[in-house]
């Protein structure tokens, strides 16, 4: 019994300390945060920002961010950020810390930075990928799956054997689009190839994308597409002798006779025009319960997403793909118009139809093109 | 088609015949390490820095061999000097190894380097299906002289009779004027160097790529299929290949359309882990071949 | 050589400066860590142990943090007590906050008043259901539960993950993996202390875990019960004789184990998420064989060891937040705690001497039984 008391009052103590040698230098912190100092802009990363995908290609919006504004801002970020409670005790730290923007870049954010967001009514949160919005949190995404049809042109026109990979990540909206976009380019200029999808159930597991890769290219696959985030499967598509498309950043470096191009997530002009409008005084949400103007989407027509060189591709193809490209971004051409069939042979789409947004995010089907049943 | 199939099962299986053998050896010495997992952490964040900083994939894999030999060292000594707790320190292993790999390996996420070449030996590798055998990279070939080499000392060699009584009964061999601790200190060693050496092979010849965590349990179903193969070398082979088509053949299950959800295609490994431990657990002890006095702690007498 | 002579006697003042030598040791090399990487040392340690309590709310937000962390950790003792590893606790926690998750998605409305105490139950029992495994497989089979209940911490967390995306996803998440949103009666509201109101993000699930350790400490030390387990660990033989069956108790510790670390993966969800996602925990139950360990296999010592180990997963996240150091170094420092505490536990146990005379055999009783 004397030990627990002992403890308990060993807790008792250790806090005390710890408060009371604190306590002053808090002061000061927020005192030096009331005055006019630079906009510090904090970003919360799910991995290392070294990982050559996802968080990369955010690391590299936050530096065009700095040095498009220069010292008029401050920018700061924390890596590693696990999705759940542990995310919104570090978005509360980094408005403890006097951020008045927060950017949180994954999905998994969505919750916590809601939660963060009702706690600080005059910060202003960004979440990416998400769908809930408060009065001061906005949400800003990429049409990632833009680029994805122009892959499927590419890979409709250079393959043999008429067996194209594809690792996907997890089964969410984005994917599937992405998978969806590129059955439609691949249809529009090859009617037999199909697609086979192999689901690693990781964002970053280098080994695993290996390894996948390598069995799809047993299995005869000789163009590959990913969604997910290392540059593992280039990588292996380099040592094989096949083709495919890289993802988030340029991964020509590591696969410089393999890549064919890849689609760079471009955050850059998003950060930028939303920490304009903060500092104009113009920024919202949009109005209403759901706020669905403070929704940014866009894509290769806004330099949001951007294709790297057509490489390694003969000149035709290459001009084929800038076709397309330069369609969607002028909007000339859709990449999900009627009819559009989905591979259990129903039609989803009648003719003449464009899908709007709400259709993208209600997509539960593969297209024709794709193998296989769409998990759950 | 189906020899890429069996060369993607084989090289899949490489690191898991590494790691096993290894630890087998450990066992048989009766000390049961559980900190595989964080050896092949430190083998391969030191194998794929070493790589990157040398050039060289070969001083890679020296590097990961030490990495791994010097993190079964730290074992060593507290388990054997200071007679702690095997499990915990096996734990506490697993957990710092984790922690120090991803540390060491944080400015290396996104690097990539040039892995182990391969080496194909003529006409053999001709054969059909089977000639995949012959087209490895010399760290594969490695693998199973190791099998072969820690199968021969334990059973045709003094020193082996030695390492196994010392894991049998090591009072009598403390009598016979063995130092227990010493014996068992090398296998330790031998252990962390081979876990070494199959985290080395992660990086090396799988991915060219490091990222925290990599191994995902692969240090785990190798201490499983030490069991699975009843503490004899080449049955560890046998053990491995086949984790390794379990692995490999979820994936190839997805690419030819199987309508299974990929998280049930996932558990498999870990699944077919449970079956075979339950499988080799019946009967018992001695039936199984484990070393008699495995885990237990052993201090020289006064 | 080193050698190591057993003490005859331990007195309870060296039993209680292991573990505080221990964090100290610990500090001490983690400082010199930080100092290799090229950080200033002082800052770091300043970072990692202090800032995180310059607050009242980050207080409260420790005590978050420790909840499951006690929870667990109760459990574990008695396993361990045993001579039973569970290592599986992580997957024991998913399968407890899916066995709570289930109660609170379909529970049907007229029954809400009961809402808390059955997501308790349902957690419990479906922790406990996935410790079961171990525990039949070790008592009927002589099967490694290391191995089993850590082979099953990988398929719980691809249950949870087919679940969240498949069957119990919320057909409003846009294909998003979330469940639907609990009810309020399922969630686990914040705590208001005496005087100084709501801390941070303190909930009254504190309270749960602090009973369970004081429970835990009761039935281990004061009954038959936790009599029988100290001595099936302590001294397998002598349990045997006096009629204990080890597979009893076996059996028990297990499930308690199991039990708890599914109420700790209630208590986690219905306070901090109110709806499961793929991911609920974050290395809880690893992380509480550490505290289990620190707290040196006594309930009631659970709750400051969970607060220390807390208190180095809050500074991790505040010397990166403040100076850049990788996260991972906390997983560093927990496993040379671990280290130090184990050394510890030889240093009490044990006279350090440097003898060389060498004659006839001794062994000490098993550790582990694989």
């Amino acid at each position: 019994m004397q030990k627990i008391i002992g403890f308990i009052a060993l807790i008792g103590i250790a806090i005390g300390i710890a408060w009371w040698s604190m306590k002053p230098q808090d002061e000061v912190q927020q005192a030096d945060g009331a005055s006019s100092d630079p906009l510090k802009v904090g970003f919360v990363y799910l991995t290392n920002p070294g990982d050559h995908g996802w968080t990369y290609a955010h690391e590299v919006g936050r530096q065009d961010l700095q040095a498009h504004f220069g010292d008029k801002i401050e920018t700061n970020f924390v890596e590693n950020v696990a999705e759940g409670p542990d995310a919104a005790r570090v978005i509360r730290e980094l408005v403890e810390q006097g951020n008045e923007v927060i950017f949180t870049t994954s999905f998994g954010y969505m919750d916590p930075t809601l939660k963060v967001s009702k706690e600080f009514p005059n910060v202003k949160f960004h979440h990416i990928t998400g769908y809930k919005r408060s009065e001061n949190m906005a949400t800003g995404n990429i049409r990632f799956y833009e680029g994805r049809y122009v892959q499927g042109v590419v890979a409709g026109l250079m393959t043999k054997t008429n067996k194209i990979g594809y690792l996907g990540a997890f089964p969410i909206p984005e994917v599937i689009q992405g998978i969806n976009a590129f059955a439609s380019g691949l249809r529009s200029v090859n009617k037999e190839a199909s697609i086979s999808v192999v689901w690693v159930n990781s964002w970053y597991d280098p080994v695993k994308e290996s390894d996948a890769a390598k069995v799809l290219i047993a299995e005869g696959a000789d163009l590959l597409a990913q969604h997910t985030d290392s540059p593992a499967m280039l990588q292996t598509a380099e040592k094989a002798g096949v083709k495919g498309f890289g993802q988030s950043s340029d991964m020509h470096e590591f696969a410089p006779n393999a890549q064919l191009f890849s689609s760079v997530n471009n955050w850059g002009p998003y950060y930028i025009q939303q920490v304009q409008h903060v500092m104009d005084g113009s920024w919202t949400t949009g109005e209403g319960p759901d706020h669905w103007a403070g929704n940014t989407w866009n894509g290769l027509g806004d330099d949001y997403l951007v294709l790297t060189e057509f490489k390694n591709m003969p000149a035709d193809i290459a001009a084929k793909a800038t076709a397309a490209r330069d369609g969607i971004a002028s909007g000339s051409l859709n990449i999900f118009e009627g009819p559009m069939m989905d591979n259990k042979g129903n039609e989803v789409l009648a003719t003449g139809a464009v899908l709007d947004d709400g259709g993208l995010w209600a997509m539960n089907y593969y297209l024709d093109g794709v193998l296989g049943d769409l998990p759950n | 088609m189906y020899d890429e199939l069996l060369l993607t099962v084989l090289l899949t299986s490489v690191p898991l015949i590494l790691a096993a053998t290894g630890e087998l050896v450990v066992e048989r010495s009766g000390v049961l390490n559980l900190g595989v997992e964080g050896m092949m952490l430190m083998g391969a964040v030191a194998g794929f820095g070493v790589t990157s900083l040398s050039g060289s994939p070969y001083i890679g894999m020296l590097g990961g061999a030490t990495a791994g030999a010097l993190t079964a060292a730290l074992f060593g000594f507290f388990v054997l000097g200071l007679a702690t707790n095997q499990v915990a320190t096996g734990l506490a292993l697993t957990i710092f190894g984790t922690g120090l790999s991803g540390l060491i390996g944080a400015p290396l996420v996104g690097q990539a380097i040039d892995g182990l070449p391969v080496f194909i030996v003529p006409l053999l590798s001709d054969i059909p299906v089977l000639g995949v055998l012959f087209r490895l990279d010399l760290l594969a070939y490695l693998s199973i002289g190791l099998v072969a080499g820690t199968s021969f000392v334990l059973f045709r060699t003094r020193a082996g009779l030695v390492i196994r009584a010392v894991g049998d009964n090591a009072t009598s061999a403390h009598a016979l004027g063995y130092s227990v601790l010493k014996v068992r200190f090398y296998t330790v060693m031998f252990g962390g160097m081979m876990a070494g050496l199959s985290g080395a092979y992660l990086p090396l010849v799988l991915t060219p790529h490091w990222a925290e965590g990599m191994t995902a349990g692969r240090g785990w179903i190798a201490l499983a299929l030490v069991v699975f193969a009843s503490w004899q070398p080449w049955r560890v082979v046998g053990g491995a290949v086949l984790f390794g088509g379990v692995t490999i053949m979820q994936l190839a299950g997805q690419a030819r359309g199987w309508s299974v959800s990929p998280q049930f295609l996932s558990m498999l490994p870990y699944l077919a882990t449970i079956i075979v431990l339950v499988a080799m657990s019946r009967g018992g002890r001695a039936e199984r071949g484990a070393p008699a006095q495995l885990g237990r702690i052993f201090l020289p007498p006064r | 050589m080193m050698r190591l002579t057993p003490r005859p006697y331990v007195s309870p003042h060296q039993l209680l400066l292991v573990p505080v030598l221990s964090v100290l040791l610990s500090i001490i090399l983690g400082g010199l860590i930080f100092a290799a990487l090229g950080y200033n040392a002082l800052d770091a340690l300043y970072q990692f142990f202090v800032a995180p309590l310059s607050r009242p709310d980050q207080i409260g937000n420790l005590f978050v943090k420790a909840c499951p962390l006690i929870i667990i950790g109760t459990g574990l003792v008695f396993c361990y007590r045993a001579n039973i590893w569970n290592i599986g606790a992580e997957g024991q926690l998913i399968f407890g906050a899916l066995g709570a998750g289930w109660v609170a998605l379909y529970l049907p409305e007229s029954w809400h008043f009961m809402m808390l105490p059955l997501m308790i139950l349902g957690g419990m029992i479906a922790g406990a259901s996935l410790a079961a495994v171990p525990a039949f497989l070790k008592t009927r089979f002589q099967t490694n539960e290391i191995l089993v209940s850590l082979m099953l911490t990988y398929v719980a967390g691809l249950v949870i993950d087919w679940l969240v995306r498949g069957p119990w996803r919320d057909p409003m998440s846009f294909g998003f993996p979330l469940t639907p949103y609990y009810p309020d009666a399922a969630l686990i509201g914040k705590l208001s202390l005496p005087v100084v109101g709501k801390l941070g993000q303190l909930h009254w699930g504190i309270l749960i875990a602090l009973c369970v350790s004081g429970l835990g400490w009761f039935i281990l030390s004061r009954t038959l019960a936790g009599f029988k387990v100290r001595v099936a660990g302590d001294a397998p033989r002598a349990a045997r004789f006096a009629g204990f069956s080890p597979n009893i108790v076996t059996f028990s510790v297990l499930l308690v184990s199991g039990a708890l670390a599914g109420l700790a993966g209630m208590v986690e969800v219905s306070a901090n998420m109110g709806q499961l996602q793929p991911q609920i925990s974050f290395g809880y139950g690893f992380t509480a064989i550490i505290v289990a360990f620190l707290a040196r296999l006594n309930p009631a010592a659970v709750i400051l060891a969970a607060l220390i180990v807390a208190l180095s997963e809050l500074g991790g996240d505040s010397a990166q937040i403040a100076m850049g150091i990788p996260k991972v170094v906390t997983g560093v420092f927990k496993g040379i705690l671990l280290f130090m505490l184990l050394a510890g536990e030889t240093i009490t146990r044990y006279e350090l001497s440097f003898d060389l005379r060498m004659t006839g055999g001794k062994m000490s009783r098993g550790d582990a039984d694989v």
